[in-house]
């Protein structure tokens, strides 16, 4: 115990290290036309076409990710090096701005070169199927290794040694899996937990493991996954799905004729089957939102206090040596918060998705609403 | 509004790539692992329970020993006793003949002493006898001239000689 706190507090001094020395690099570019905290933040939270290591402008280090596009029925594939964070365009493509920012426009010529801020190209289509291979793309690519790797990892030990005491992964790994099944998905799903097991500890598992990473600031971590909608998005989806193919016929009698409401809510105006029917669509909404939000959140608290010694910096350096140290205090406690918060919301992600697919696949008449 | 914007590469990507952890976690990860877990929570459960059961059986065994130890010193000092009055009974028998017989030696011892004190005395009249048959001889050879004197002597003697 005392050889991993040494050793989390080691790795934390560096990243509080890390934090510390950023200044230095990044100021002298901050410098020439002010530092913008806003489009700073946003830019750290949403994806990317590279994967942005330090340093800023010019002179940042950035990992080029690979471009993919079926543009007009053919593959095209090349690096987001040559499009220069925006400043360059290659054969015709580039980064959109304004209204198409985060997208890859064809202009209608196929130039290549620099292009000049503040001068009108003329776009010829916005590039629909774009299955670039982005930051966050990246970094899911990079958990699901992580992911998989570890549980087959930890698998493999179970099939070698059978019915022996737990160790090294494993024994992380296995009171997280029981207790998932034991509190979670057992008692919401009863007899019908081993059919939806697999899922479920997919799901909290994945989305664990990249609200961990999402709060590791250089890579592989630091890119906002679980805080992206799409991710968010499709997991309450699948769990959309699995919720309304599984339900039960009570499930729909709940519905559209929910026991125990009078005639008169249902009859000439169907308002109970209506407000029943969106909670269908509500559910996983909010199951998205939620998650979303919580990580999504936590990350533009920490980017804002990292951005205060940037603001306060640009008065007198000074001030924002003295900023810094508070708002480093401010990072670790975040920091201890959004880890905190990265397990709440994955338990919280697969304690609602086991609910509404035990709700929906109840066999008897009572069935427990917790939403 | 940047943020919320869907894109439509990571939905792509975020399809396959869960699906494809979903397919490979579900068949080779998933299974194993909450088979492994329930069939060791089977084991130590099975363990436990023969654990239980064997300190049962032992406790049922020491109970028995127990009793057969308790058995065992009852029937040990009934033998003890009885022994004991086995012995007390032998030491009296042996002792009241000892008794006897030691009277009977000493009644023996007592008729041998008459008998030997009864043959002394015999004895010693007849020594006294015959002294007085020598001495008479002694004096009969001094005092025979003098026949009246000799015979007062004589009769002196012998009733001075009264023995006993």
């Amino acid at each position: 115990m005392k050889y991993i706190f040494k050793r989390l507090s080691v790795l934390l001094l560096f990243f509080a290290a890390l934090l510390v020395f950023t200044p230095f690099n990044a100021q002298a570019a901050e410098e020439e036309e002010g530092f913008q905290a806003g489009p700073f933040i946003i830019e750290h939270v949403t994806d990317s076409y590279g994967w942005h290591i330090c340093g800023d402008g010019d002179k940042s280090v950035t990992i080029p990710l690979p471009i993919i596009l079926i543009d007009d029925g053919h593959l095209v594939c090349f690096s987001s090096g040559k499009l220069h964070h925006g400043h360059a365009a290659y054969n015709g493509y580039a980064m959109g701005w304004g209204d198409q920012k985060g997208s890859i426009v064809k202009l209608d010529s196929d130039y290549t070169g620099h292009l000049t801020e503040g001068e009108n190209y003329a776009v010829d289509h916005v590039c629909k199927f774009n299955i670039s291979i982005t930051k966050n793309v990246c970094a899911l690519f990079i958990s699901l290794i992580l992911i998989a790797t570890i549980f087959l990892t930890v698998a493999k030990r179970y099939k070698q040694h059978p019915d022996e005491a737990p160790s090294g992964l494993q024994g992380l790994v296995e009171p997280v899996v029981v207790f998932l099944q034991e509190e979670v998905i057992n008692p919401s799903l009863g007899d019908r937990a081993p059919k939806y097991t697999p899922y479920l500890l997919t799901l909290f598992f994945f989305i664990l493991l990249n609200n961990m990473l999402g709060i590791i600031p250089i890579f592989p971590g630091g890119a906002n996954l679980t805080g992206n909608i799409v991710v968010t998005g499709i997991l309450a989806l699948i769990t959309f799905f699995i919720t309304n193919i599984s339900a039960k016929k009570e499930y729909w009698v709940d519905i559209f004729n929910t026991p125990g409401v009078p005639w008169w809510l249902k009859f000439p105006l169907p308002i109970m089957p209506f407000v029943e029917l969106i909670g269908i669509f509500t559910k996983p909404f909010v199951l998205m939102v939620r998650l979303f939000a919580n990580i999504t959140a936590g990350h533009i608290i920490v980017l804002g206090f990292i951005s205060l010694i940037f603001i306060f910096g640009q008065m007198s350096p000074y001030i924002g040596y003295g900023v810094s140290v508070v708002s480093l205090l401010f990072y670790v406690f975040m920091g201890v918060l959004e880890l905190l918060v990265a397990f709440i919301q994955a338990f919280v992600f697969t304690l609602l998705s086991a609910i509404y697919i035990g709700t929906a696949t109840e066999e008897h008449e009572e069935s427990t609403e917790l939403a | 509004m940047e943020l919320i914007k869907p894109s439509f590469g990571l939905i792509f990507w975020m399809l396959i790539g869960f699906g494809i952890l979903f397919f490979i976690l579900a068949k080779f990860a998933w299974p194993v692992i909450t088979n492994g877990i329930a069939s060791r929570n089977k084991k130590i459960q099975d363990q436990l329970d023969e654990a239980a059961r064997v300190h049962a059986e032992l406790e049922n065994m020491n109970q028995k020993y127990e009793e057969m130890l308790a058995d065992a010193k009852a029937e040990r000092d009934a033998i003890v006793a009885d022994a004991r009055k086995v012995s007390e009974k032998l030491y009296e028998e042996a002792k009241l003949k000892a008794n006897n017989e030691a009277q009977a030696i000493i009644d023996d011892a007592k008729q041998a002493i008459y008998y030997e004190k009864m043959k002394a005395i015999t004895d010693v009249k007849n020594e006294i006898a015959n002294f007085s048959i020598d001495i008479a001889q002694k004096v009969l050879k001094e005092e025979l001239s003098d026949k009246e004197r000799q015979e007062k002597l004589i009769e002196e003697w012998v009733d001075n000689c009264k023995l006993n």
